[in-house]
């Protein structure tokens, strides 16, 4: 009997064929387990979408906007750069680029791990729910902004508003945080985080040291509609 | 109360009226606004402005009781491969469970497909209640996506995509944490009782272009078979529905501000937004400049009651009406059987609309289990059923006195205006008068 890894490869050339075509076979055409290459991406947007099995998709080049947006079960490999709203409400599987992305990365989404290799820009893990996030390089601002659930881990830095209104995602930052958001504040780093961070820095196949990096999560003063926090609402 | 007031020469504010005066003392002694449900609650330019007129000598009026005049509606039949077909063009518009009960949402549904027509999600998800009861559910894309599962959309009959609401424009929403049970807050994914705050705008698309991709990505993820609207409240409508229409929408749907709300702040509920008569007119303009008006369905929401009302939409160019805080009444709410428990929690019959603190005696804007109990699903919907039929003939009678065997036939010729203020705004002539203001004669 085979291993996943001797599946081989179905390549589809967006050049020669649509988005529209790339999805609908995914959708319809892909089996469990199958492994498909897409070459010629060429930046486009909403590349492999809606996948709802337990696929392989490796895209070498750069995706624009919405690659892997709502994500279940597939496992997507992007060997470039991905524009805004990478991942966007993956639900589960995995999503891992080897570049940097733009803004929204993994926004809303519910499960899954998402790993970026490089930087990550504004609002990464916007609205996050129960995903986890690993970044390798930097986050740009309102990242984790009102974060529900999950874990966001930065190997860099972070910019300013970090976890703005956060509800009870947790962040981890190795370099240096440029400001904290509303309501976000430092914890302290106990041993069952040190664990969590651990797993994920693995699962992201880092060497990242866990002992390097800072804990954030909410403060729970804005839980509650209150007059004292009328300057943050 | 008030002669006795007047008799001993004692004279009201028209500025600093009563409710201005407790408006100021509540906020007073509290220290933070004033949150309710429902819409704007002002007199507004609104459809008692505009008149019928029925056939006589220069028109031919259709037999009331024995001519034909047809009431159904393809709604999203630019784009996607199956386009919702509704018998008649009443909609239910999208209200969360969370904001109401599952009973609440589960009557909503029954209502609608009793008399074939659409239902809508809201913030918060699907439930299974208003999936199985509702033959045609639209499924809305809000900014917080609290619950947003793809499967939920390719389960759905349609997608809305929300910008905003007619009852606050610009605003996010709130569920306060009185309602957040555990089944809403593990839909939301959320921590029991909290204040949910939700976002104003979506997490990951900031302007119309970007829109053009995230409606793609929709039509992507559910292989292009459902139908797009985008619901906007009532601002700037004509731009709105332009770049709405330009980012790939199958449907265009425009809420005005007296279109309901679970929980706002009043300020806002009052003082954002345009009225839904005004809306209609800057909607349909920017659709026939387009050359889309009745290619891009258009839906009008925002204080519906009757069938004059629904009339009178499809003259100025709607293809379809949204109900919502009309069809609550039609649930139960407000009922004066309930009186004595409204005046107990401080309101009373025919003026409650403090949904958001989960505390509705009638079990519609509530998630108290006992509470929500008393709704029966069965019951209420039927009494929906009733009054949607009751719309829906309403209308019917209406157009065939003006000749016409559709609804849609129904036309800004067969209108004319109450005031000099509708008619500037509807720019349907004055009754009595071929004026219109601005226009020469």
């Amino acid at each position: 009997m085979g291993t996943l890894t001797d599946t081989p490869f179905t390549t589809i050339d967006l050049t020669a064929e649509s988005v529209r075509e790339l999805n609908r076979r995914l959708h319809r055409e892909a089996a469990v387990g199958s492994r498909w290459r897409i070459i010629g991406s060429m930046g486009r947007h909403n590349i492999a979408v809606g996948l709802a099995e337990k696929l392989t998709v490796e895209i070498d080049g750069h995706v624009g906007y919405y690659c892997a947006g709502m994500n279940q079960l597939a496992d997507v490999v992007v060997n470039g750069n991905a524009g805004v709203g990478l991942a966007e409400n993956m639900m589960s599987g995995r999503v891992h680029v080897h570049g940097n992305a733009s803004q929204s990365a993994g926004a809303t989404a519910h499960g899954g791990l998402l790993v970026i290799d490089g930087d990550a820009a504004a609002r990464c893990g916007i609205s996050m729910k129960g995903v986890d996030i690993v970044v390798g390089g930097d986050v740009g601002h309102m990242s984790a902004f009102m974060g529900q659930a999950g874990r966001l881990v930065v190997c860099g830095d972070a910019g300013d508003a970090l976890g703005d209104s956060l509800y009870e995602a947790r962040i981890y930052v190795q370099g240096r945080v440029r400001s904290l958001g509303a309501d976000c504040i430092e914890k302290p780093m106990k041993a069952e985080h040190l664990a969590e961070l651990t797993q994920l820095l693995a699962d992201a196949g880092r060497a990242d040291d866990p002992a390097g990096f800072r804990r954030y999560g909410s403060a729970r003063k804005l839980y509650h509609f209150h007059v004292d926090n009328a300057s943050a609402y | 109360m008030t002669q006795d007031m007047a008799a001993q020469g004692l004279r009201e504010s028209a500025t600093f009226d009563r409710a201005t005066i407790h408006a100021i003392q509540r906020a007073a002694e509290t220290g933070i606004y004033d949150i309710r449900g429902g819409g704007a609650k002002r007199r507004l330019p609104h459809f008692d402005d505009l008149l019928f007129l029925g056939a006589s000598m220069s028109r031919y009026p259709l037999e009331g009781y024995r001519e034909r005049c047809d009431t159904d509606v393809v709604l999203g039949d630019r784009f996607a491969s199956k386009p919702l077909h509704l018998d008649i063009p009443v909609t239910i518009a999208g209200m969360s469970f969370g904001a109401l009960s599952a009973q609440a949402k589960e009557a909503l549904g029954r209502g609608a497909s009793e008399v074939g027509t659409s239902t809508t999600t809201g913030d918060g998800g699907m439930t299974d209640e208003e999936r199985g009861e509702s033959k045609s559910l639209v499924y809305q894309y809000l900014p917080s996506r609290y619950g947003m599962n793809p499967d939920h959309l390719r389960k759905a009959d349609a997608i809305e995509v929300v910008l905003g609401q007619g009852a606050k424009p610009g605003g996010g929403g709130m569920l306060l944490g009185q309602k957040i049970s555990d089944r809403v807050a593990g839909m939301r994914t959320l921590p029991m009782g909290v204040d949910q705050r939700s976002a104003c705008r979506h997490p990951d698309w900031t302007g119309p272009d970007d829109l053009t991709i995230k409606i793609a990505e929709l039509r992507e993820i559910t292989d292009w078979e459902k139908p797009i609207y985008v619901k906007v409240g009532a601002t700037r409508t004509y731009y709105d529905v332009k770049l709405a229409v330009k980012a790939g929408a199958d449907v265009v749907v425009v809420d005005g501000m007296q279109g309901g709300t679970a929980a706002t702040q009043e300020v806002f509920i009052e003082h954002v937004g345009i009225p839904t008569l005004a809306a209609i007119g800057e909607a349909v303009r920017a659709l026939q400049e387009m050359g889309m008006h009745r290619k891009v369905q258009l839906i009008v929401s925002g204080g519906i009651r009757n069938g004059a009302d629904v009339a009178k939409c499809m003259a100025l160019g709607a293809d379809a009406v949204s109900i919502g805080t009309a069809a609550l009444i039609a649930l139960g709410d407000n009922h004066p059987s309930l009186d004595e428990e409204y005046r107990s929690i401080g309101s009373a019959a025919g003026y409650y609309d403090d949904w958001q603190e989960g505390r509705d005696p009638a079990g519609i804007t509530t998630q108290d289990e006992d509470l929500a109990r008393r709704l029966d699903p069965v019951k209420a919907g039927h009494r929906l059923a009733n009054y949607l039929r009751v719309l829906t003939m309403e209308a019917q009678i209406i157009a065939r006195a003006c000749g016409k065997a559709h609804l849609h036939h129904l036309e800004p010729e067969d209108l004319a205006a109450l005031t000099i203020e509708s008619a500037a705004i509807t720019r349907i002539p004055l009754v009595g008068t071929s004026w219109i203001p601005g226009q020469q004669l």
